[in-house]
Order: structure tokens, then sequence, then C-alpha cells
């Protein structure tokens, strides 16, 4: 597989939370802005690019046995950088997105991209995996943030879009619209995919 | 003991902030486990054992090894291996002394390790501060929340179990089967369950 394959499958074709479904709690519960969505997005790129490369170094000399608790180990090292990181530099962020910080130790992408990728295969091709995969993982976070936050609070980033005076519906920002969200772009990825299946299925 | 303070950890943890509903706390098992009434009340039972003793020693090892080492910003790396270990541990005592209940619960427990419910109580347990006196969770304020959070996963994940048979019969558009629907569902049980805010004890 070559260099831009590899950095960029997991964009939309292996998008972790559309298409393999990992890392849900995150993707529904810090998306209630947009804000929130790409700091969460930039601090999981970050652990998932430590623990990968991390991961891929000592992928030699790691019994078969423990791999996973060793996984995990460094995984919380990581993580417990970034939320120092943050709780120093973006106290706000890092308040609003709360024990979902600490949390990115349970996010079933890193976990799997080191038990999947980074373990089998190079140092440098592990590092642009999960740079892809953390990037993709942004990407899900902000569609379902930016459509969250214009629809629920009316704003974009935070500015106002339809006037100070839209009252929208504020389920969107309050937990039943992040399931929404969710389970309506899902039945749109699914809904594409059959439409291309259907149409390729006819041209034969 | 503060009596109200109990109370209002369990209605406040089962209805007002549901785990799964209100907190978004291990929603993997909730969409993977929910598709058969009876697996979904075995993982239900087998997340409430181990959330509350799970609170129980990640509370003892916080306040009695990291607070008096100073430690506290180690706090997530130790609660994750004190999770693992325990959950190890508790697979290896069922399968030698309780084996009707590990074959019951035994092959949910791998996957709790990485439910993000268990490790979140034991982080909510610390961080949490009570509104009125500004005193953190005690001991058994911190396992009756692990446990009742315990009870709220296990019930929003029965219902959603419920709703799930059901919908195996149900005609929907072949888009919206699996998945969509599953999630489309949950949006409308925690619309259900927003009805309890506003409920107030004092």
């Amino acid at each position: 597989m070559n260099f831009i394959q590899n950095f960029t499958k997991g964009f939309f074709k292996e998008n972790p939370v559309f298409v393999i479904g990992l890392g849900l709690c995150a993707t529904l519960a810090v998306t209630t802005s947009l804000i929130n969505a790409i700091g969460m997005g930039a601090a999981t790129t970050f652990v998932l690019i430590g623990s990968s490369v991390l991961v891929s170094i000592v992928k030699k000399v790691t019994p078969n046995d423990i791999r996973i608790p060793i996984f995990v180990v460094m995984i919380a090292t990581f993580t417990t950088i970034v939320d120092l990181s943050m709780k120093a530099w973006f106290p706000a962020l890092s308040s609003s997105l709360g024990i979902f910080i600490p949390l990115i130790v349970v996010n079933c992408i890193i976990l799997g991209r080191a038990e999947a990728y980074a373990f089998k295969n190079s140092v440098w091709d592990s590092a642009v995996d999960a740079l892809g995969m953390g990037v993709g993982f942004t990407i899900a976070l902000s569609l379902m943030s930016g459509f969250r936050e214009i629809i629920g609070s009316g704003t974009f980033f935070g500015f106002p879009l339809f006037g100070s005076g839209y009252k929208g519906p504020l389920m969107m920002i309050l937990p039943p619209g992040g399931f929404l969200m969710l389970g309506l772009i899902l039945a749109f990825i699914n809904w594409n995919r059959l439409r291309k299946s259907n149409k390729s299925g006819g041209a034969k | 003991m503060n009596i109200t303070h109990l109370v209002m950890i369990a209605i406040g943890s089962i209805f007002l902030n549901n785990f799964v509903l209100s907190r978004f706390l291990g929603i993997c098992p909730f969409v993977g486990v929910s598709k058969k009434l009876d697996s979904a009340v075995g993982m239900g039972m087998a997340v409430i054992f181990v959330m509350t003793l799970a609170s129980f020693v990640t509370y003892l090892v916080y306040y009695y090894v990291l607070v008096p080492y100073s430690l506290e910003y180690l706090n997530t790396i130790a609660f994750i291996l004190t999770i693992a270990a325990l959950v190890q541990f508790i697979e290896m005592f069922m399968k030698k002394n309780m084996p009707a209940l590990y074959s019951a619960l035994g092959i949910f427990l791998p996957l709790i390790t990485t439910n993000c419910a268990v490790l979140g109580v034991a982080i909510l347990n610390i961080d949490s501060v009570w509104a009125d006196d500004g005193t953190h969770y005690t001991f058994i304020e911190s396992i009756w929340n692990g446990f009742t959070g315990g009870v709220g996963f296990t019930i929003a994940l029965v219902i959603m179990a419920g709703i799930r048979e059901k919908l195996e019969f149900a005609d929907l558009p072949e888009s919206m089967k699996g998945l969509p629907i599953a999630f489309v569902t949950s949006a409308l049980i925690a619309m259900a369950f927003l009805g309890f805010s506003g409920m107030k004890i004092m």
C-alpha cells in the first residue's frame, strides 16, 4: 500500500467512527460544539500517533502474552501528557471536555490501531496510519458537531449564523441529538453505499 | 453518613445523568450487546458487579496510595491498571469458585476492561464535588455511585434490547437496518429520560 493510500484510508474509506464503529462514546459526548470536537480530535490524534510509534518501536521485544497491558500503559502515559498539557494551556477547553480527556485511554480506536496495525508494521507506516486515523476521527467529530451546533444553537464556531433571536431545537445539543445525528449519518452512509452498489449491479 | 446524598446519587445516576443515555459512557456494549435480551441482562449484571468493585478499589488506591505520595496526576494510569488487574482477577476467581456464574457472565468480563463506564465512574467518584457543602464523595458514596451507575446502565441496556428484539420484525428501509435504527431508537429513549431532568429531592 503506498503512502497516500495509507494516509487517506482513514478519512472516509475506513473512517474509524462511521465505518468501523469505534470511539463512539467520545463521538457522542463532545460533539456539542465544533471547538470541542476539534480539541478532542487533536488530543486523540496526539495519543494515537505517540502510542502507535512507541508500540511499533518496541514490537520486537514485547512478549505476545502480555502485549495488551503494555499497550494500555503506553496509551495511558500519552493520555496523561495530553490531560496535563490541556489543563495548563487550554483550561477552558479542558473543562468543557471534562472526563472525556482521561477517557481517551479506553477509546477503542487507539488500542485497535496498536493491535491491528502498529504491532505488525514499521514505525514510519504506523505513524502515517495513526495520523490518517486521527484525522478521520476529527473529520467524523467535526461533521457531527457541525450539524449539531448549527441546528441546535444556530452558531458556527461560536459565531451566530441566523441572528441573535434564533431559537433552534435545543434537543440537538442535548444528549438525544447526539444519538439522532449519528443514526442519521450512518443511515446516509448506508444509503449511499446501497445506491452505488445498485448502480454498478445495473451496469453489468 | 448522609442519606440525602445517597438518595441523590441513586436518582442521579439511574435517571437524571444515566451513564449511557446522558453521560455517554459505555456506548460500545450498549450497541454491541443489546441485540438479545438474555445477553443484555448478563452484560448488565457483569457491569454492575465490576463497577461496584472498581469504585471500591480505585477509591482506596487514590486516597491511600496516590494522595499520600502526591501522585494524583497519575490517576489515569493507576486506575486503568487497577481495573484491568481487577477484571482479570475476578475472571480467574469466578472460573475457579463460581463456575455457574462464570458460564453466565464470563464472556462479558474481558469486554468490560475497555468499557468507559468503569473508568468513567472511577474518575467521577474522585472529581465530583457536592454542591451543598463542597466535599468530595466519601467511600460509601463512591461505592454506591458505582452500584447505581451500573443499575442505570443495565436499565438502559435492557430497555434497548427489548426494543431491538421487536425491531427485528419491523419493515425498515434497507439503509436504516442495523446500527442507524439502533441509534435513532436510543435517541428516543434518551428523550424519554430527559423528562426526568428538573426532578429535585431537596
